[in-house]
């Protein structure tokens, strides 16, 4: 899906919350051989999808430097709402100042609802309909206990603000697109508290041959390979996936390091492609091209090509990196972290 | 607090919004009918600054109800760039780390929860800040 008109990313922000939980204490109460990641990110008591959705909205607003009014959709794509029926969409745009007149609603697909709301808000403000529109990948993601799962879900989220030219943009959009199959490799039933998953069935039917489809798709449509990119990022449920990924498409690891926060974050879900591409932009120069590659099981994967403009370098440092938010933990050991997230029966 | 109430009170506890009095300019936060300096009902809304430092604070160990959960938690008068002064949970700090003083910011975060069907009332929080 090539794009007639300039569109890019005129603001963006990151949120992560600052508990952490090492994988170690994980191992050390359910036992297991290794560990996937050092450590993953969980929310407090009072935070949710919805209040990592709004810090990360903010942040975007304020990095923009738009008027809030200016917005015309606030989409946030999470498979952890905090209603079932309740839009968390609502809630960031009345607390970020864009309301009434505004679309809102929520996206679900897995680990790639943030970037399935992206291309909306490329189509939405690359047809005029509208001067800007945020998209949101939020999540807190639950493992069931003593699950491979629960070594890496969990909690963080990135918002973007697309505009169409001549808005000042950080980085301007040059294609995407979307590879997607019915592929059952993870799932979780209404009511159900935690996801079932395919164990070894999420590996090449499922987030290889999307990630590399989708990846393959785009580069070929725009006639780039993989040493156009400075950098690339990919879906990261763990360290070893994005790295295979990136290795099988040409892709060096001083290409997808920047944006490969996985091992001190963990998998923040729809939180997880936006929140790389983030990290990948807090250093990213003007020129630099990069391509972005979501996964959502279920599944399917969306491929970005960007190229950074002149405005990021400015820009960027207005609002915190997303360095500066995993730098910032607090550790919990695994008692409190059950309290947390709401593991123990009152 | 009642849904509708809860739901008149958004706009103010999302956005940080109090009132300044047309006749004495004096700002209040929370909001009210009348101003308490001079009495005026001539009021306007006024975004209030979202950085400022803690004047003093205390440790909540016995919460009122619908607040357990949460314990123990701090509370402090944080004093506004602008000279407001609030009084507000603060979070993400530990209470041994805690100075008066020090530089804080509003965040977004879960106040109450109406247990596991009512309404999950948000608002703003205190949090170090974040550079």
């Amino acid at each position: 899906m090539k794009i007639d008109r300039g569109v890019g990313i005129v603001g963006y922000g990151a949120y992560i919350p600052m508990n952490r939980l090492r994988a170690s204490e994980v191992k050390r109460v359910w036992g297991g051989s290794g560990t996937p990641i050092e450590e993953k990110s969980v929310v407090a008591m009072d935070e949710d999808t919805i209040t990592i959705a709004v810090e990360c909205a903010r942040y975007a607003v304020k990095r923009a430097g738009i008027d809030p009014q200016e917005i015309g959709a606030v989409y946030v794509g999470t498979e952890s709402k905090p209603y079932a029926v309740k839009p968390s969409g609502t809630v960031v745009a009345e607390a970020i100042g864009a309301t009434p007149n505004v679309l809102a609603a929520d996206y679900e697909f897995a680990c790639k609802a943030g970037t399935e709301a992206f291309q909306t808000c490329i189509g939405l403000v690359s047809s005029g309909m509208m001067k800007y529109a945020m998209a949101i990948g939020a999540d807190t993601a639950q493992g069931r206990p003593g699950d491979a799962l629960e070594y890496t879900a969990s909690c963080g989220g990135a918002a973007y603000i697309f505009g169409k030219k001549p808005a000042r943009t950080l980085a301007e959009i040059e294609g995407s697109c979307s590879y997607v199959t019915d592929t059952p490799d993870f799932w979780r039933r209404e009511h159900e508290m935690y996801p079932r998953h395919g164990n070894r069935f999420t590996g090449e039917p499922a987030y290889f041959k999307h990630v590399i489809g989708a990846a393959k798709e785009l580069m070929g449509e725009l006639g780039t390979e993989a040493g156009d990119y400075k950098y690339a990022v990919f879906h990261q449920p763990n360290v070893k996936f994005p790295i295979k990924a990136a290795r099988t498409l040409g892709f060096s690891m001083d290409a997808i390091k920047p944006g490969l926060i996985v091992p001190f974050v963990g998998n923040t879900y729809s939180g997880s492609t936006p929140l790389g591409l983030a990290a990948t932009l807090d250093i990213a120069d003007p020129g630099d091209r990069i391509l972005a590659v979501s996964y959502g099981s279920g599944a399917g994967s969306d491929a970005f090509s960007l190229t950074v403009q002149d405005a990021i370098t400015n820009d960027r440092r207005l609002e915190p990196a997303v360095s500066r938010f995993v730098d910032r933990k607090r550790y919990i050991d695994y008692s409190v972290y059950s309290k947390l997230r709401g593991k123990i029966v009152k | 607090m009642s849904v509708p109430r809860y739901w008149r009170e958004t706009k103010y506890r999302y956005r940080l919004i109090g009132q300044m009095c047309a006749q004495c300019g004096s700002v209040m936060f929370p909001r009210s009918g009348v101003c308490s300096p001079c009495g005026s009902v001539d009021l306007e809304e006024v975004k209030l600054a979202e950085t400022g430092h803690v004047v003093t604070w205390t440790v909540v160990r016995n919460p009122p109800a619908g607040y357990m959960e949460y314990a123990p938690y701090l509370v402090a008068l944080v004093e506004l760039d602008d000279g407001v002064r609030v009084l507000s949970q603060l979070v993400d700090i530990e209470p041994i780390k805690m100075k008066t003083g020090m530089r804080v910011e509003a965040a977004f975060r879960r106040v109450k929860v109406d247990g596991n069907s009512g309404i999950i009332e948000y608002g703003y929080k205190f949090r170090p800040l974040i550079e």
